[in-house]
């Protein structure tokens, strides 16, 4: 049994407890925007280690490549010119999957174990177990996982969990030649970042803050941006993401209610019958008719 | 078939075919439906081959249903227009599921619940049909932005859910008017049965007499 099974702290379409009798620390890879010189780098060495190969694309004028995530592109550099206070800003976001603490993906999942979070946080897709309805994609606040059209089936970044499973860093961890990306425990992590928004703060950008989104539990794929108050400037980071209130009526309000429901009815009309009786033709009537067979 | 010549003819062979498969498409759209709607109900997918051939068909259960259920719909939707005493009917229809029907304004072909009945199902199924469309991902879904997939993912779950209660209601009823199974499987009722639960369109069909 691989180890990681046992550390499953939920499991999309399961109401019993997951396997998580082993405990790992809480992991985070922290991007810090304000050191990218957009490389990418971490998006070959995603494609490497992984072995996705996308298709080659066309030039859309812009230096992101390819233009969107895909089934075979987990992470992408999102490019983005802004006029700031201070000028002209060039902003590059390495985008990919957020490993919410609360994920929408999982909650929307309706296929037992296709998606799973383990206790080190990372969000993990088992392909084998997905069916293809792409409602994960309906409850992600991030626009992450991709549906193949080549087996129906989701991918999107795994935050290397095979690596991360034997004490490797993810393969853009390793591969940032800036050390733009870091990966450790949660609270390394958080230090690490405190150190970088204060160095971010005396070089003049009052607003540097973490993206740490608290309405999805917080991610665990956290940065570093030199205007915490606009993530919007970063391709449209979200500011207050969150599941959508359409997804939670879907996944928490209707099941139970429906089920039950359903199950009252069943019932009522069970005990309908045998307190009130079946519904017959009157003896006045039949006598009427008694001719009739 | 009809084995006294003084039965009545309540539907043709052509409406009980369709109705029994609006049936079996039901059923097939409501079980494959419900395993992706609730984690308890996933192992239904067995029934259809394993969760991927469900994902796959449960659409076109529900195209093939909608068509089904068109029909019947066109066929009907004349004979279950709403009359003052069909609402009589419906405001007093407590003294009947009491268990005395004595006291029921004369119903028609259709008495009022069914006609309510009719109306609710033709509106939960085009809810169904078209909140199906918005989310189904192998050929829609890529129309629409997150916002409208997610919103038709509710009402897609709410209709289903009720329409389930309808049928549920539906079935019940069948069972519980003694003869009625009878007459949508085999077309010909008794006129002690005509007279006793449809007594207005019995007179219609019999012009009164015996």
């Amino acid at each position: 049994m691989a180890l990681q099974s046992l550390d499953i702290i939920r499991r999309s379409a399961t109401s019993t407890h997951p396997p998580d009798q082993r405990k790992t620390q809480e992991v985070v890879k922290l991007i810090d925007v304000s050191k990218c010189i957009g490389c990418k780098a971490c998006q070959v060495a995603c494609m490497e280690w992984n072995d996705t190969r996308d298709v080659i694309g066309t030039n859309h004028g812009v230096l992101d490549n390819p233009a969107d995530l895909t089934e075979d592109s987990w992470t992408v550099m999102r490019y983005s010119e802004v006029e700031t206070d201070r000028g002209l800003e060039w902003l590059i976001r390495k985008d990919g999957c957020m490993h919410c603490g609360d994920p929408g993906c999982l909650k929307a999942c309706p296929a037992p174990g296709a998606i799973v979070q383990y206790s080190n946080g990372i969000v993990d897709f088992h392909e084998e177990n997905c069916i293809g309805c792409d409602y994960c994609l309906t409850g992600c606040p991030f626009n992450i996982p991709r549906l193949s059209k080549k087996d129906s089936k989701v991918y999107k970044c795994t935050l290397c969990s095979d690596r991360v499973a034997v004490g490797l860093e993810p393969a853009c961890v390793k591969t940032c030649p800036t050390g733009a990306i870091v990966f450790g425990t949660k609270e390394d992590m958080l230090r690490h970042a405190e150190e970088r928004i204060a160095d971010l703060k005396s070089r003049g950008y009052d607003k540097a803050g973490i993206y740490n989104p608290q309405r999805v539990g917080g991610t665990h794929v956290m940065y570093v941006l030199q205007h915490a108050d606009k993530p919007e400037m970063y391709h449209g980071l979200p500011k207050d993401p969150s599941i959508s209130a359409m997804v939670s009526l879907w996944k928490d309000g209707a099941k139970p209610l429906a089920s039950m429901a359903l199950g009252l009815g069943i019932l009522g009309a069970a005990l309908h019958y045998v307190t009130k009786g079946p519904n017959e033709v009157s003896e006045e009537n039949e006598k009427e008719f008694k001719d009739e067979k | 078939m009809k084995n006294d010549p003084k039965k009545l003819m309540r539907y043709t062979p052509s409406e009980r075919a369709n109705h029994w498969l609006t049936a079996i498409l039901f059923f097939l759209a409501a079980l494959s439906g419900l395993s992706f709607f609730q984690p308890l109900y996933y192992p239904l997918t067995l029934l259809f081959a394993g969760g991927v051939w469900t994902r796959i068909l449960h659409p076109f259960f529900g195209v093939l249903m909608t068509v089904s259920f068109g029909i019947e719909f066109f066929n009907y939707r004349q004979l279950n227009v709403m009359t003052p005493t069909d609402w009589e009917w419906l405001s007093r229809v407590r003294q009947l599921v009491g268990g005395d029907d004595q006291n029921m304004p004369e119903a028609g072909k259709f008495n009022g619940g069914q006609k309510l009945l009719f109306w609710l199902m033709a509106v939960f199924m085009a809810l169904l049909i078209l909140s199906g469309i918005v989310i189904w991902r192998a050929y829609f879904s890529f129309l629409f932005p997150v916002g409208l997939i997610r919103f038709a993912s509710v009402i897609h779950a709410a209709s289903a859910a009720v329409m389930i209660g309808l049928i549920i209601f539906h079935i019940y009823a069948a069972i519980w008017m003694k003869e009625s199974i009878g007459a949508m499987l085999y077309g010909w009722v008794r006129r002690a049965w005509a007279k006793q639960h449809h007594p207005a369109w019995y007179r219609e069909m019999t012009g009164g007499g015996k």
